[in-house]
């Protein structure tokens, strides 16, 4: 519906532990990179929409934080929090301004400093973001608990054992050495995986995403703009959405995220791709990995595999460049980090800098197709956005 | 986790942390009494970093007033849901409105206690707040009702539980803060 949307710009800040800087300051990093990548100015952007979670960090309106720093007074804005699925939600809403017509130009930037808080305390707030009083208050759970329960779940009815949860931290390593701007350079082995110590049974330390800080951010252009500033527009060809139940008790099954699938479905719909032999279409993914199993649900979600086949990808390292189709090569959120609110903007700069062949040499995917899909779930399989972005300029 | 583990276990993941707050809070007040600032460098990076010098403490209020009946049915040791009268929905954690229907005209229904784990996990990183419990683990079972229920599991050895295993809710008090709530108990058979 609507005009077409492209990507003209982005930015990324080094993610990792960042106690050199305070969230006004991370925004800005990679505003300013954003702004000088699509060669725009603040006069020129007529919105912008700030990602951010908070609670661990000081400031409880960043929208006006950021764009005080940012020099973007007086333009309009508003703060999305759709948990881990923030950033695509913020993305989904600067694409709506511009195919609405209401603006030309917008920014996007998703910004987290987590490390403003104690570990104890982000594991507190994280833990208390299922269903309050019926989930945390009672019983404690944790955000790897969460997933944990999804991971049982399917180890039972799959057969999929901790050593293949391990595959996925192993890949997602790999790629993150590659990465300058991932918070671990550094790659591991199954056998560190399965040494690491437990944080929610079966879920070790090496399954998890770290606490990160970081920010992401994209300029969003009408087509009119974006074939005046650039030669290689990345257009954002469909995004599809869906939410769940809070509480992961009032779910049918813990086999499967049911908003990915959903979120999915719509996207391929909107973007009238044929889902037999889905992975056809794309040429790399970037998808949620906050912890490795959800890594292996997101391949089944997205269609890539049927049920239960996941394993069967990642034991064959399908999922590197080479296989059938390569899956966070950024290093995902498990090596990259996940600065919650920042994590889908950078999916969508990962993937534009993977569509224009940007990325370091040996984490580039060859780009054939010149498609590429992002997953980002936010939540415990509570919200999801699927991304769909392309070369080629969609046909309305 | 054996008891002779649980007999060198030093101190909890509370006293751990209380313990590292504490002294990370002496050397704050040290460093601002000599130089007149909270001000300390990062322990890796050496990055400057301000102290907060104000607290938050949270402790919400949350109405149960329409729900008291579910809180009275734990202390006679009854579980219950609801049911909408009009179209049969069963409601679990219970709720007095029927979104389907638009209506609250529901009635109360003692649950049988038995079901089927669905699913668990052992939380061995506990939140802030949780701290000063053992390892827990958390289920989620599917009563006979059809109906699901999350709750702490009686069994922290994960080789001791599997999936589709039956188990049984028992309403008991959480100590050590003293409230009733429920847990599943697995039946060895
Ligand atoms: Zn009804």
């Amino acid at each position: 519906m609507g005009r077409n949307v492209a990507i003209i710009g982005v930015g990324h800040s080094k993610f990792g532990i960042r106690t050199d800087v305070n969230v006004a300051e991370l925004a800005w990093e990679s505003t300013k990179q954003a702004m000088e990548n699509a060669g725009v100015d603040q006069k020129d952007i007529d919105y912008y929409v700030t990602s951010n979670v908070g609670a661990w960090s000081s400031e409880p309106l960043p929208a006006v934080v950021v764009g005080e720093y940012s020099d973007l007074v007086p333009k309009g804005t508003v703060r999305v929090e759709a948990a881990c699925a923030s950033g695509s939600a913020a993305l989904k809403l600067g694409h709506d301004m511009i195919a609405s017509g209401e603006a030309n130009i917008a920014l996007v930037v998703g910004v987290e400093k987590m490390n403003e808080s104690p570990t104890p305390t982000v594991v507190e707030f994280i833990g208390r973001a299922g269903n309050y009083f019926w989930e945390f208050e009672n019983f404690g759970l944790t955000f790897p608990g969460y997933y944990a329960l999804y991971a049982t779940a399917y180890m039972s009815k799959y057969g999929a054992t901790e050593e293949d949860l391990c595959q996925v931290a192993v890949k997602n390593h790999y790629y993150g050495a590659r990465n300058p701007k991932a918070q671990f350079q550094k790659e591991i082995t199954v056998e560190e995986c399965m040494r690491s110590r437990y944080i929610a049974w079966p879920l070790k330390l090496l399954d998890c995403s770290p606490i990160t800080d970081g920010s992401a951010a994209i300029i969003l252009a009408s087509e009119e703009i974006a074939k005046k500033v650039t030669d290689t527009p990345v257009w954002i060809k469909a995004i599809g959405y869906a939410n769940d139940t809070a509480n992961l008790s009032r779910r049918d099954n813990f086999l499967s995220l049911r908003a990915a699938v959903e979120a999915a479905k719509m996207a391929y719909k909107k973007a009238g791709i044929d889902e037999t032999d889905l992975v056809k279409n794309f040429d790399v993914a970037e998808v949620h990995d906050c912890f490795t199993i959800a890594e292996l649900l997101a391949y089944e979600d997205l269609g890539f595999v049927k049920k239960g086949e996941a394993v069967k990808l990642i034991r064959e390292k399908q999922t590197y460049i080479g296989g059938i189709i390569p899956v966070n090569l950024s290093g995902g959120l498990k090596a990259k980090g996940h600065p919650i609110a920042a994590t889908g903007v950078s999916m969508a700069v990962e993937l534009t800098k993977q569509l224009r062949q940007e990325v370091e040499r040996e984490r580039q995917a060859p780009i054939k197709k010149g498609m590429a899909i992002a997953h980002n779930v936010g939540g415990t399989g509570h919200y999801a956005y699927v991304t769909i972005f392309s070369l080629d300029k969609p046909r309305r | 986790m054996s008891a002779q583990q649980k007999v060198e276990k030093k101190k909890t993941q509370k006293e751990q942390t209380e313990e590292v707050t504490k002294q990370f809070n002496e050397f704050v007040e040290s460093i601002k009494k000599s130089t007149g600032l909270p001000i300390v460098p990062d322990m890796k990076s050496g990055a400057a970093q301000w102290i907060d010098q104000r607290e938050l403490t949270l402790k919400y209020v949350i109405s149960v007033d329409k729900i008291r009946k579910f809180f009275d049915g734990l202390i006679d040791g009854k579980l219950y849901a609801t049911k909408c009268k009009q179209c049969g929905t069963l409601y679990f954690p219970p709720q007095v409105d029927c979104p389907k229907c638009r209506k609250s005209d529901m009635e109360w229904i003692e649950l049988s206690n038995e079901g089927e784990l669905l699913t668990y996990t052992i939380i061995n990183v506990k939140p802030n707040s949780f701290s000063h419990y053992d390892d827990y683990t958390v289920g989620i079972a599917r009563l006979k009702e059809g109906i699901n229920i999350t709750a702490w599991v009686r069994e922290t050895d994960p080789k001791k539980l599997r999936v589709g295993m039956k188990v049984k809710v028992i309403v008991t008090k959480r100590e050590p803060e003293g409230y009733l709530t429920y847990e599943l108990e697995p039946l060895t058979s």
